[in-house]
Order: C-alpha cells, then sequence, then structure tokens
C-alpha cells in the first residue's frame, strides 16, 4: 500500500514523540550517574540511560531520512513547545522511588511499543524494534526486579513505592495520548495506535504490580497527564534543555 | 554552606559541605557475588570478577552491566562469594611439585604427523 501525506505526517508525529520520549528519558536518568545508592547500580541506571539516547538517536535518523533536520540539530535546536515527549519523563528525578516507578511504567510502555513496531509495514522502524530488543528486555528485568524487591523490602521502603505509584500513575497514562493519525497508522499496518498500546501496557504492569503486592490505582479515577504530544509541557522541561544544550549552544556547527 | 558546583546536579541537591558522610558499619555492607561469564554456549564459565548486591537477583543485574556491557556473552552465573570454598595460601606448598611433572603433560607424544594429516583430509572437505 502507497504512503499518502498522511501517513507520512503520522509516522513523523509518532516517531517524534517516540525520540523525544527517549532522549529525555536518558537525560534525566543520567542525572543520577554518580550519585545512585549504589557503585553497581549507579553503574547499571547509567549505562540504560546511554541506551536510550542511543534509541532516541536511532529513531532522529528514521526522521532525518524522512526529509527531517539531522540529528543533532533536532535535539539540542528545539525548545519546550516543540518537544513531543510525554510530561512523565521530563519531571526531575527527585527520590530513587519516583525514578524507578517512572523507569518500570515507561520501559514496558517502550517494551511494547517497539514489540507492536517490530510488526510494522514501515521496514526500517520494524528493523530498529527489532534491533533493540534485547536491550529494552533488560531495562525492563531491571526495573521489575528493582520494583519486586523493593515491595519486600519492609514497611518504609513498600510505603514510599506504592506512594510513587500512586503519584506517578496518571504521568504514565499520558503517555499513551492518541495523536492526531491514529486511524491512518492502524489503517496502514504503521502501527496499531496508543490505545492498543496503553491496553497491552495496563495487562502487564497491573498483574506485575498486583503479584508483588501494590495496589495499583483505577484507570477510571485518573485523568491522564495529556499535553505533552502537543508541546504543552511543565516548567521543567525548559531548564532540562538549556543544560543539555549548554555545550552544544557554544559552538553550534563544531565537528564532534 | 551549600555546596556549589560546576555540576549542576550538585548544585541543586543542595549539600551542606558540613554535613557528616553517612558511615556504614561492616555488617551493613551488602555481600559480594562472584560473576562467571560464558563467552560461548558450550565452552566453560570463566570468572570476571565479584559486584555487591542484597540478593542474587540484583547481582545477576549488576553483573550485566559491569561485566557485559562490552562485549559478547551468553550466559551468567553469580554464586556468592561466602558460598565458594578456598584453599588457605598456608597450604600453598601442595602444588609445589606440579611444576615437576612435566611428564603428565600431553607435549611430548609424536603425534604432529596424524595432526597434519588430518588437518590435509579435512581441508579438502
Amino acid at each position: 500500500m502507497e504512503f499518502t501525506e498522511k501517513h507520512v505526517e503520522g509516522l513523523k508525529e509518532l516517531l517524534y514523540k517516540m525520540a523525544d520520549d527517549l532522549l529525555i528519558i536518558g537525560h534525566r536518568n543520567s542525572e543520577w550517574t554518580g550519585l545512585g545508592p549504589m557503585l553497581e547500580e549507579d553503574i547499571a541506571f547509567s549505562s540504560m540511560a546511554q541506551d536510550k539516547i542511543g534509541q532516541s538517536l536511532a529513531l532522529f535518523e528514521l526522521l532525518h531520512e524522512l526529509g527531517e533536520s539531522d540529528p543533532d540539530t533536532v535535539a539540542f535546536t528545539r525548545n519546550a513547545p516543540q518537544f513531543h515527549c510525554s510530561q512523565l519523563v521530563e519531571l526531575p528525578i527527585g527520590e530513587y522511588d519516583f525514578s524507578m516507578v517512572r523507569h518500570f511504567f515507561f520501559d514496558h510502555a517502550e517494551a511494547i511499543r517497539f514489540d507492536m513496531l517490530s510488526e510494522s509495514v514501515f521496514e526500517p522502524l520494524a528493523m530498529v524494534a527489532k534491533k533493540f530488543k534485547g536491550e529494552i528486555k533488560y531495562h525492563t528485568m531491571h526495573a521489575d526486579v528493582f520494583m519486586q524487591k523493593l515491595a519486600a523490602g519492609g514497611e518504609e521502603s513498600f510505603g514510599k513505592m506504592q506512594q510513587a505509584i500512586n503519584d506517578t500513575f496518571a504521568l504514565a497514562l499520558g503517555m499513551f495520548e492518541p495523536g492526531d493519525f491514529e486511524a491512518e497508522l492502524i489503517e496502514a499496518g504503521i502501527f496499531a495506535g496508543e490505545a492498543e498500546l496503553q491496553r497491552r501496557w495496563l495487562d502487564k504492569v497491573v498483574p506485575l504490580l498486583t503479584s508483588y503486592g501494590y495496589m495499583v490505582p483505577q484507570v477510571d479515577g485518573v485523568e491522564p497527564a495529556f499535553g505533552g504530544r502537543k508541546g504543552v509541557h511543565t516548567p521543567h522541561l525548559q531548564p532540562l534543555l538549556d543544560e543539555m544544550t549548554e555545550v552544544f549552544s557554544i559552538d553550534p556547527g563544531a565537528d564532534w | 554552606m551549600k555546596i556549589e558546583s560546576l555540576d549542576p546536579r550538585i548544585t541543586r541537591a543542595h549539600i551542606d559541605d558540613e554535613a557528616k558522610i553517612g558511615e556504614l558499619n561492616g555488617s551493613e555492607h551488602f555481600q559480594t557475588y562472584e560473576v562467571f561469564q560464558q563467552i560461548k554456549r558450550g565452552t566453560h564459565h570463566q570468572h570476571v570478577g565479584n559486584v555487591h548486591a542484597p540478593n542474587a537477583e540484583m547481582a545477576m543485574l549488576f553483573a550485566k552491566e559491569q561485566y557485559c556491557r562490552r562485549g559478547a556473552a551468553v550466559n551468567l552465573w553469580v554464586v556468592k562469594t561466602a558460598d565458594v570454598f578456598v584453599t588457605e595460601y598456608q597450604d600453598a606448598d601442595i602444588f609445589e611439585t606440579t611444576e615437576d611433572k612435566l611428564y603428565r603433560d600431553p607435549n611430548s607424544y609424536k603425534v604432529m604427523d596424524r595432526i597434519n594429516a588430518f588437518k590435509a583430509r579435512t581441508n579438502k572437505v
């Protein structure tokens, strides 16, 4: 099937939100480097943050092939309203409980999204999705073990994690904000859509959290933190971008 | 005074420069796990180092990132260091005559002819 203009628009929208999510959460999680709770975890968490940046690069390269600017320009010269990341990923790292819950919610969504995309009719994206399958599997394994062990780590540990789950759930649902081209993407077989992704995500994370002993908020009772996909962000994104682009901005034309 | 750093993350953390750094007692450290890595299926696992971890599952997570970040691996073992039974260095003399027993090595068998014949045979295939 030939892609129409709308298909391409939808595909770009999809790639931008994925790439932006990965770039921003990668940057945020890298803020733990050197400050992690223990050396081994510091290295593991930092390494996964680097993986996220690498995954975002692969998607920015796909966008470049579709006619968008080169990855550095796209990553380092936009302001907050031009970003399509979810509000979940842009929030400051906070305490380790929040960062861990965000890691758990985000990485399971990413794993399922990439799994769905590995069957995309847009082959370059399907190839990228397959390439990172193992990498993302480790990220979810890491999140799962931490969520499980911290649930069983005594009253204080469980209480902090449960609170972080309650506080983060609406933000996590914000990841599934529908785009403007859901129907076109589904019809063309490019991507099965945000609603389907959210359904599969809930089927994954709710039983996992319940098995660890946590309570999961009811989806119906929660107002998802939408807006990020349309460029509506919290006040935390712009300062992050300023910091991330500080070196690039000194000499945007420099060769690295 | 709060610590001011060129690293904005440190400045943001509002760390008191006179704050006492938390100290750990010996019993508060995590135990260590020894890490064994297999490079290829069928080969033996090799000891590559150790990690601190509160349990085996987390030791496995950490071992993967500490030791398999930059190279191929197909399998990992982690074993509690405390579960490894070791010889004492004061008993190192039990190994002393090992080097004298060259006759136990297969070095002096005259098999090169057969090896070369085998190589020639298999190369043809």
